[in-house]
């Protein structure tokens, strides 16, 4: 057992479900050229009322008029499988899309980090339910016979010895034949696979191309099938397109859950995490909104990253409807989990601080979030910077300074004014411009107020108060 | 087995009354003046609750008694936020009462997201100690915050004007600074009954 393969039967219409809030509407995928439109895919409540795949548009809509429809696009099918492709690359490093709407990867190597394989399994398809694809998934020897039996089995573990019993009841039809070989086949009377591989050999080359006695042996494992690996790309760039106009970020909402989680597990198929990303709004006819949104650290977990960027989000304004929604990421920095402590003293700690400022900077903006530091400087209004420090500040002298400093001095009324401690001369800045001569005093008010106020030396305009001994 | 219950958080709590005078509880958070510590019910600042300070002017005394207990909270490795101060904290004099600036952060906001900021802080339960100034702040917004620091298990100081003392409030402690003589005076304290003489603020 060494092969996955997960089968998505309804890729595209998964795909365009997903994205959708309520996937249980009648919905059918359309294609065919603008003079025929046919009905490509169905989902079952279309079904229900009689829609069929291969019936032109215009049956339909004599059937019916309550189903949405949405256009087959081969290329978001391809974009499906490559992002499918980024979320198995985090459990085997040879993923290999081969098949069209299958996935195949080597699991042997993976099974001791993942645990035993009911487990893994069951873990698979926890994921892809999360992100909104059926699947069925089979696992075998060899990636030949993992997609034939997954087109007739789910869930199915085939160990060697049973690969043989396994493959021998499959109808030729779902065997993974040529069609033309699979027809000619049945028309001489065979029916299940194993009776194709009890003829002789030379009798099949005789009569058939090479292909079928390779597939033949490929599903046997006596021929290696050789496979293109997939390799993550380095930036995640994802878009929706939404089939209405949209006007409320409410309506947003539910395809930035998506966006964000898909983010999420592409960044976990890549083990890493992302520090920046876009989203852009899409209008009809002005330019793209774009709106950034920046951690501090690296970051993955799909609610903290949803919540963040629904922060952002419901603070644009935007001029006109959105018709499309965009997620891009280009910075993509390796992720170091956050360090927990097993004996946490605080154990009700359920929000660590990184993630509570990055909360706060979503809402209140990117600078709200300050520390404090002590920079050396005699002058008061220069003495602190809004930033925090790595390292300890070195010990300052125990002169008397205010717990508060006013950002700008103010003109001080020195009726009343009681000095207590005074003067203190600071002389400073004469080499940048903000040359300062005062003489600080700590005075009393007439209220009762401790204050620190100065006057400048050699004028006489008065007692400017600077800070309040709190 | 849920109706088990410590009987030190029952005596700790001021409800059961022993007949026999008991040496006064030890707060994990002492104010910093032993007049005050001696009679709060708790020992020293309510746990796990909102502490108002009523204040006329400022430049009383107001940062005083809570700086000795920030200074213990930030050598613990404790974070301390000041949402949306009235003015700059100087470092110099943060650092000299023992804070750790490292372990400081301010958040600048205007006020209707400044409630919310130190909601969040509190609930989170990241932080030693949250501090604010809410200056429209009503009832409700005020029972908010008790209940987020009880959720976070974190200590809120609040600093609010001097006529606000006639409103009631939901805070477990409210304590007025007066500025002459430089005193406090104990307003209301849950699990005790309010020391009705004011206690004198050392260095005002």
């Amino acid at each position: 057992m060494r092969w996955v393969c997960i089968v998505f039967p309804q890729l595209a219409l998964d795909g365009v479900q997903r994205v959708h809030p309520e996937p249980d509407q009648p919905l059918a995928l359309l294609a065919g050229t603008p003079q025929r439109r046919v009905l490509q895919t169905v989902n079952d409540a279309a079904r229900a009322l009689g829609l069929r795949p291969g019936q032109s548009l215009t049956a339909a809509h004599a059937l019916t008029k309550t189903f949405a429809s949405v256009e087959y696009d081969p290329a978001e099918i391809e974009r499906h499988q490559q992002f499918l492709a980024a979320w198995a690359y985090q459990f085997s490093s040879q993923v290999s899309l081969y098949y069209p709407r299958a996935l195949l990867f080597e699991i042997e190597s993976s099974l001791g980090l993942f645990g035993p394989w009911p487990r893994f399994e069951a873990r698979l398809r926890q994921e892809l339910t999360e992100l909104g694809f059926r699947h069925r998934i089979v696992a075998a020897p060899n990636p030949a016979a993992a997609r034939v039996l997954a087109n007739f089995y789910d869930g199915v573990a085939v160990q060697d010895h049973g690969l043989l019993q396994a493959l021998a009841p499959l109808p030729i039809d779902r065997a993974g034949l040529d069609p033309q070989a699979a027809t000619a086949l049945s028309r001489m009377g065979l029916r299940r696979l194993a009776q194709v591989q009890a003829l002789p050999r030379h009798t099949l080359a005789r009569r058939f191309d090479a292909d079928l006695l390779k597939h033949l042996d490929a599903l046997t494992g006596q021929r290696p099938l050789a496979l293109a690996f997939y390799q993550p790309p380095d930036r995640f760039d994802v878009r929706i397109e939404l089939n209405f106009d949209v006007q409320s970020h409410q309506a947003l909402l539910f395809p930035l859950r998506r966006l964000t989680g898909d983010l999420s597990a592409f960044l976990c198929g890549r083990d890493s995490g992302v520090q920046r990303f876009d989203l852009h709004l899409e209008h009809a006819q002005a330019p793209d909104t774009v709106i950034k949104v920046g951690l501090l650290s690296a970051e993955r977990e799909p609610a903290m990253l949803f919540e963040l960027a629904r922060g952002r989000l419901e603070q644009v304004q935007v001029t006109s409807p959105v018709r499309g929604f965009r997620l891009v990421a280009q910075d993509l920095p390796v992720f170091v989990p956050q360090r927990q402590d097993l004996f946490d003293d605080r154990p009700q700690q359920t929000l660590p601080w990184e993630q509570l400022r990055e909360r706060l900077r979503a809402r209140l903006g990117d600078e709200a979030v300050q520390g404090l530091r002590f920079h050396a400087d005699h002058r008061p209004e220069c003495a602190w910077q809004a930033a925090s420090d790595k390292n300890l500040c070195p010990t300052l002298h125990k002169v008397q300074r205010p717990g508060w400093l006013l950002s700008e001095p103010t003109l001080l009324a020195e009726h009343g004014v009681n000095i207590l401690m005074g003067p203190e001369r600071i002389e400073s800045g004469w080499w940048d411009g903000a040359d300062i001569r005062r003489d600080y005093y700590l005075i009393q008010t007439r209220a009762g107020q401790q204050g620190w106020a100065f006057r400048n030396v050699g004028q006489s305009d008065g007692l400017w108060l600077q800070g309040w001994f709190a | 087995m849920g109706a088990v219950i410590a009987l030190d958080t029952l005596f700790n709590g001021g409800r059961v009354w022993k007949g026999r005078p008991a040496a006064p509880p030890s707060s994990v958070h002492p104010t910093g003046l032993a007049a005050l510590d001696a009679v709060l019910p708790t020992g020293g600042w309510p746990e796990a609750a909102l502490s108002e300070i009523l204040m006329a002017k400022e430049g009383v005394g107001e940062l005083q008694l809570v700086l000795p207990t920030l200074a213990r909270l930030s050598k613990a490795g404790e974070r301390i936020v000041l949402v949306a101060p009235p003015y700059t904290p100087y470092p110099h004099a943060w650092q000299n009462a023992g804070v750790d600036l490292r372990l400081l952060s301010v958040i600048q906001a205007e006020e209707r997201d400044a409630l919310w900021a130190v909601e969040q802080c509190l609930r989170s339960g990241s932080c030693g100690a949250v501090l604010c100034w809410p200056r429209k702040a009503d009832d409700r917004a005020l029972r908010r915050l008790q209940v987020a620091a009880e959720t976070g298990q974190t200590l809120a100081f609040a600093w609010r004007a001097l006529s606000e003392s006639v409103n009631s409030s939901p805070a477990a402690l409210r304590l007025a600074v007066e500025a002459k003589p430089a005193q406090v005076r104990v307003l209301k304290c849950r699990g005790g009954l309010a020391h009705p003489t004011p206690i004198a603020l050392a260095g005002h």
